[in-house]
């Protein structure tokens, strides 16, 4: 994995401080061009990995990517599923049966589709594979050599106890999509012991790292003891606490920690992309 | 020993609070009732939980020490009395009753068991909003003059027919779900609304059920505000909520990541200058051991399990103060006939 991953919140109106900025942030990026004139930038610095949200508008970009292979044929894409929002939003109207029905793909209450298959028979691996596929079409064609579950889901999964469900998904990425799994997580210590039991060794875990404590669940403790000993691939997001700290402390404080891999970070102008990528390549210790 | 907890109604809330209690440290997911045989086929493949399709069941022979209800609003009635009865310390999903006397009926059965009570208004672990309230207690705004409570979200964005929150005798639509959290927070934070005047219940895609609610409150102070709420405005990506508090001295408005806080003069005792001062939820949020979707949701649970260790009652969103909420409800939606 690239030290430095550039992320996506910031075009999607994601700001952990702010619903004002949120809105900006909707504004600026309203056309699919101001997405990818930032996400060149970003390629100008040097940074060849994006990690995306499976958000409708990034099929868009996947487009514009395919289109253009000369330019973006080396470019890595590590998709991050599902958007959980839209799931959200769908529960609380729908209902899950309801959620299901309008997100799997195919008639789901006909016998004759998978879909109806894996539904009537209440096999929900298989409806866990449908809903991957369903939500990884977009990056046919294009390099996602790392492939993320999102938080919200992960969470949900690890404290309901369903571990199997893990085991199953990091087994179907890696036999259909001949990717690496990777997990996104507020609760690294748990998720870690969890992925542990089921048999998943050195696995890829983004999670919140960050001088503050903030979003590290179970306290910052607990995570520089995992960082320090503990075997799995770590991937640091929310390094500056939603923009508490100031970049060069905040990346000061992940040199630390010489297992970390990779910070994922994400920015709206080309200086405070270079300058934070500077700060990671310089202060970072790993590769 | 650890607390044993069942949870009745798996949709969203439900599974959200089983995903909290399943890891807490104090409190074991002994059980789970729903009436959809596919979430309880997933329980029973993948967990050691007990899965019951009948909540009398369930309660008759778990030996449970909590429950958690977070069914549609309709069956809160009967289960929550029945829980009761029975003994079992009960946390219960917003809004809590559709008629006031079942909600009071189900208050004083609570209180005179002696049990741990709370419904799910989880705004009131977020720390903005405990800072906003703690800031209001200490005066810096001098007299208030107005109030606006606000929130808007993406839940209904296309016509077509839907579930129970399609229906206003379940308790569905915007008011029950989405303006409840707002009703709620204006009740703590600025004081409790006892008269709601120029109503509106607007129908934007639903058919059957308000998708917007606006409605001029004035609170038992004399204050007077605007409350606004839609949750058919997709230019949000989630719920938002907010207040706005204005007084003789300044402004304050908060929402779940920010307060932001205009001060006319410095306030040396709490550290603000003159004119905009803005801290962020990183200041404030309240530390967990398990995150899922926001520190409130697991705090309002850790809340709940420590009364019930403690013995003691909740000083947050107890069911006397949700009923409260139900009262307010009903005077808006008194008010939207006339």
């Amino acid at each position: 994995m690239d030290k430095v991953i550039f992320g996506d919140n910031q075009f999607f109106a994601v700001s952990h401080l702010s619903d004002e900025k949120s809105r900006e942030q909707a504004i600026r990026f309203k056309d699919d061009s101001a997405i990818i004139k930032v996400l060149d930038q970003a390629m100008e610095t040097g940074i060849n990995t994006f990690m995306c949200t499976t958000h409708d508008r990034i099929a868009a970009i996947c487009d514009h990517m395919r289109n253009n292979p000369g330019k973006y044929g080396n470019f890595n894409i590590f998709p991050c599923m599902p958007y959980a929002h839209k799931y959200a939003n769908a529960v609380t109207d729908l209902g899950i049966v309801g959620t299901i029905k309008q997100y799997v793909p195919g008639n789901i209450f006909s016998t004759f589709t998978k879909g109806g298959v894996a539904f009537l028979r209440k096999d929900f691996i298989g409806l866990m594979e449908l809903l991957v596929d369903a939500e990884l079409k977009m990056f046919k064609g294009i390099n996602t050599p790392v492939i993320f579950i999102q938080n919200v889901v992960v969470d949900m999964v690890l404290g309901l106890k369903m571990y199997e469900v893990f085991k199953a998904f990091d087994s179907y990425i890696r036999k259909k999509y001949n990717a690496e799994p990777g997990y996104i997580t507020m609760n690294l210590p748990a998720l870690l012991d969890a992925l542990n039991s089921v048999g998943i060794e050195n696995p890829i875990i983004c999670s919140s790292v960050n001088k503050l404590g903030f979003r590290m669940s179970g306290g910052k403790e607990i995570y520089e003891r995992y960082l320090s000993e503990k075997q799995f691939r770590p991937i640091a997001m929310q390094v500056l606490a939603a923009g508490a700290l100031r970049p060069k402390e905040a990346i000061e404080y992940l040199g630390r920690f010489p297992k970390i891999e990779s910070v994922l970070f994400g920015a709206s102008s080309k200086n405070h992309i270079q300058e934070t990528k500077n700060l990671i390549e310089t202060l970072l210790i790993k590769n | 020993m650890k607390l044993r907890g069942g949870i009745i109604g798996l949709g969203k809330m439900g599974l959200s609070h089983a995903a909290i209690v399943g890891p807490h440290p104090d409190a074991e997911l002994v059980a789970v009732c729903d009436t959809s045989s596919l979430i309880l086929d997933a329980f029973k493949k993948f967990t050691s939980v007990n899965v019951h399709t009948d909540y009398i069941r369930m309660i008759d022979n778990e030996k449970l020490d909590f429950v958690i209800v977070a069914t549609p609003t309709r069956f809160h009635y009967p289960i929550v009395k029945y829980a009761l009865e029975k003994g079992i310390h009960t946390f219960c999903e917003k809004p809590f009753s559709l008629r006031t006397n079942e909600g009071e009926e189900l208050v004083s059965l609570a209180d005179k068991k002696w049990l741990v009570n709370q419904v799910g208004y989880h705004n009131h672990f977020i720390g903005t909003f405990i800072e906003l309230k703690r800031l209001l207690k200490a005066n810096i705004l001098g007299e208030l003059v107005h109030f606006t409570g606000e929130a808007y979200g993406p839940v209904v964005t296309k016509e077509k027919g839907g579930t129970w929150r399609s229906d206003p005798e379940e308790g569905g639509g915007c008011l029950f779900d989405y303006a409840s959290h707002v009703i709620n927070l204006i009740q703590e934070i600025a004081g409790r609304p006892v008269n709601a005047k120029g109503t509106l219940r607007k129908m934007i895609y639903s058919k059957n059920v308000e998708d917007a609610v606006y409605s001029m409150l004035t609170l038992e102070s004399g204050l007077t505000g605007v409350l606004s709420v839609n949750w058919s405005d997709e230019t949000y990506r989630k719920m938002s909520t907010s207040l706005t508090l204005i007084g003789k001295k300044g402004k304050i408005i908060c929402d779940a990541t920010e307060i932001k806080i205009y001060l006319k003069e410095a306030n040396p005792k709490e550290k603000l200058g003159k004119g905009w001062t803005i801290k962020y939820i990183t200041e404030f949020a309240i530390p967990v051991d398990f995150y899922l979707r926001g520190e409130e949701y697991s705090a309002q649970i850790d809340n709940f399990i420590g009364c019930i260790i403690k013995k003691k009652q909740s000083e947050i969103n107890s069911f006397a103060q949700a009923l409260s909420t139900d009262r307010i409800i009903d005077l808006i939606i008194a008010d939207s006939k006339n």
